[in-house]
């Protein structure tokens, strides 16, 4: 087993073996038939750790309403990662200047206006103004699973620019979040481990943009708001995240009012597995061909 | 202006306090207060521009942004020999 780690490997690696396919810009590669079934199953090995959590299952489509990313204040954080839509809403006149421009090569930006869909930043934000209100007695556990978008264009497969995650949402008293939190916490390890995967955790914090960022960051590692779980992916002594954990304390409570039946701010948090990040996990671990593969690990993904 | 008084002018301006900027004590917690972290960006973005500082990472934290107090030191520190 060839135990190199590194970008260029990786990526090199997953094309020969047709688990990715490249399509010339970075972050957007296609994935193969091999790569999808292993990310499917081990999507599934996660269903099957959380069965009885009694989480509400929610698939949202991969856009968002503009005014929701606007309200949760995403752009203060991340101003360069979002991506918005825009759309041509002219007429046959203004056509003509669109088709021009396009067919001349040049900037055809001025045709076209913001519409009111975001991508999704996160696979979280479609469902919290759905909780507006006063929550019920246990809270909300929601169940989710989205392509989301960040414009971080990278020639390291691990970064991509559109990939899935798989998320579970809480809402609930401080104490209940905080208590699912150091469940996950735990949870998430173990599962990762369990599939032969030598996954490490630690506090951490997102990258916020600027100066500001820098404080933003100090307060969310200081608060222990934001862990992950790391493993070694294109390098071993900077291991890749490909599990994190966000306690939001009351933001989202706060900003789409909600509420707990005792009338308090709720608190929310969510953790989400990046998918895509756990199969390169998986092949660089274990070896391009699942075929391969130890048993143990067969065994938990192909039931 | 005197310092203290331009510390609260600054948190009256930009950290949206559920309490008077002008008269809540040296150590009141700032973030109980109401100020977001969000807020205290814009708080300490505007120390900076306001008394020509720039807080070092090792100031970017709850105990110098948290109280009125720890403003002060922060930036009587920073200023110290001006």
């Amino acid at each position: 087993m060839d135990n190199e780690y590194s970008p260029q490997k990786l990526y090199d690696d997953l094309v020969a073996h047709r688990l990715i396919i490249p399509v010339g810009v970075p972050g957007i590669f296609g994935r193969g038939a091999v790569f999808e079934e292993v990310l499917r199953r081990f999507d599934s090995f996660l269903s099957r750790v959380a069965e009885k959590d009694g989480a509400e299952v929610m698939l949202f489509p991969p856009t968002l309403d503009r005014r929701v990313l606007e309200k949760s204040e995403y752009l203060d954080s991340f101003p360069n990662l979002a991506g918005a839509v825009f759309s041509f809403m002219g007429n046959e006149r203004d056509l003509a200047g669109l088709s021009e421009a396009i067919h001349a090569g040049g900037s055809w930006e001025a045709w076209q206006k913001m519409t009111d869909v975001v991508l999704s930043p996160a696979a979280c934000y479609p469902v919290y103004p759905s909780f507006t209100g006063t929550i019920p007695d246990h809270g909300y556990l929601v169940d989710m699973q989205n392509w989301v978008f960040r414009h971080e264009p990278s020639p390291e497969p691990t970064r991509m620019q559109a990939f899935r995650v798989r998320e579970f949402v809480r809402v609930g008293t401080p104490e209940v979040v905080i208590d699912w939190r150091n469940m996950w916490l735990q949870r998430g390890v173990d599962l990762l481990r369990s599939l032969g995967l030598p996954a490490t955790s630690s506090v951490a914090s997102d990258p916020f943009f600027g100066r500001g960022g820098r404080m933003l960051a100090a307060n969310q590692l200081r608060q222990n708001l934001k862990f992950e779980v790391q493993i070694p992916v294109i390098s071993k002594s900077d291991p890749t995240a490909v599990y994190s954990f966000n306690y939001h304390q009351d933001h989202f409570g706060r900003i789409f009012a909600i509420r707990t039946p005792a009338g308090e701010i709720a608190h929310t948090a969510c953790l989400g597995f990046g998918l895509e990040r756990c199969a390169m996990a998986l092949f660089r671990t274990h070896g391009m061909v699942p075929a391969d593969w130890p048993n143990a690990v067969r065994e938990k993904l192909w039931t | 202006m005197p310092m203290n008084e331009a510390i609260r002018d600054i948190l009256k301006g930009h950290a949206r306090l559920r309490a008077d900027a002008s008269s809540i004590a040296e150590d009141t917690d700032l973030y109980k207060a109401g100020m977001t972290s969000h807020a205290s960006v814009n708080v300490m973005l505007a120390l900076e521009s306001r008394f020509d500082v720039e807080f070092p990472d090792r100031m970017l934290s709850r105990e110098v942004f948290g109280t009125v107090a720890g403003i002060r030191a922060a930036i009587e520190e920073l200023t110290a020999g001006r």
